[in-house]
């Protein structure tokens, strides 16, 4: 019980530093000078309509490039912790769990729905709400419901790395590009920009978010395939 | 408004680390830290929301000339995008690592895992 006085304790402080910055925060009436900096140029610099996307991909390009490779790095160590687990035991072990028809017919009829929802996600990123990540998570939801249908469905991790490894090969090499043709790594600006709104503009990044979406995918895909190929306990 | 918002975000976080500080399971604290990891994304969305004002995409009702009167701040939803994503990859992370003790010691309680203890 002292264990959760103490923890009572810490929450009370933490409650009290919450209600502090709760009780005196103003929101602006105005965008700060960052904010106001994206919101007049994006347009006319990198010919985005969605500026969150041209932040993400184009402004801060290289903190999202490490943000892929961390998350690359988190997939590659859930398969390597998960992978020496599973080591020595038949994959024909074990039982398939009866599912309903129900599931099955309905993943059938998803999936290829899914997929196409996330593909649109990732493809209209600088247009709409939604982008690589987004799309990625939407794809990586349909192989969870191919998993839930099917949990000794095996996946491809050859397929799924190849996918992922020449995503990032190229999405690297869309960056370098931009290094010569214009004017930093990762610069949108090597295609041309075209009509703010329209499907084909922004420069590369329709392109560079597909790519992530590609990524992401086929990350989350192979975290779930690791999870899912555990055996049982 | 956004006090209600950044109320529950804040709330969120306390409920979070009460389940962390006081479950013994580690699939419990596991869930108790996505809680809280939510509740900081919802308080760094609100800190960017502006009274009266769009999201920050472009169109027909927001054009680019006038955006700068008519858009909220897009750097605390590109900042979030990004917390959410790398959350995601450390919840998987922590759910590994928590299958492998079970693995190795065949248990989940936090009390029973002594390696450590000097």
């Amino acid at each position: 019980m002292v264990k959760r006085l103490v923890a009572l304790a810490l929450l009370a402080v933490f409650g009290l530093v919450f209600a502090t910055l709760l009780t005196g925060y103003t929101p602006d009436a105005e965008l700060n000078p960052t904010a106001r900096y994206y919101a007049e140029r994006t347009a006319a610099d990198l010919g985005a309509a969605n500026i969150v996307t041209a932040i993400i991909v184009t402004y801060r390009g290289l903190d999202t490039l490490g943000e892929v490779t961390v998350l690359f790095l988190a997939a590659a160590i859930v398969g390597l912790v998960l992978a020496e687990g599973a080591h020595g035991h038949q994959p024909g072990r074990r039982v398939r769990p009866p599912v309903g028809e129900l599931l099955t017919t309905g993943t059938r009829f998803l999936v290829p729905m899914i997929l196409l929802l996330g593909a649109y996600v990732f493809v209209n990123g600088h247009l709409t709400p939604g982008g690589g990540f987004q799309g990625g998570a939407i794809i990586a939801s349909a192989v969870l419901l191919m998993l839930l249908a099917d949990p000794l469905r095996h996946f491809s991790h050859r397929l799924i790395s190849a996918i992922e490894s020449l995503a990032g090969i190229l999405y690297v090499a869309i960056g370098i590009a931009g290094l010569f043709l214009a004017g930093g790594f990762l610069d949108n600006r090597i295609l041309p920009l075209g009509n703010l709104g329209e499907l084909v503009s922004a420069g590369a990044i329709p392109l560079i978010y597909s790519l992530i979406g590609l990524k992401v995918g086929a990350e989350f895909s192979s975290m779930l395939a690791s999870l899912s190929e555990t055996e049982e306990l | 408004m956004v006090h209600v918002v950044m109320a529950t975000g804040f709330l969120l976080i306390l409920i979070g680390f009460y389940g962390a500080l006081t479950n013994r399971n580690l699939l419990r604290m596991i869930v108790a830290f996505t809680v809280a990891d939510t509740g900081v994304n919802v308080v760094i969305v609100s800190v960017g929301h502006l009274h009266g004002r769009t999201a920050p995409i472009l169109d027909r009702a927001v054009a680019a000339a006038d955006a700068v009167q008519r858009i909220i701040d897009p750097v605390p939803q590109a900042l979030v995008l990004t917390a959410i994503v790398i959350g995601v990859g450390v919840t998987a992370l922590m759910l590994a690592y928590a299958w492998r003790i079970y693995r190795q010691h065949r248990t989940l309680d936090i009390a029973r895992l002594t390696a450590l203890k000097g």
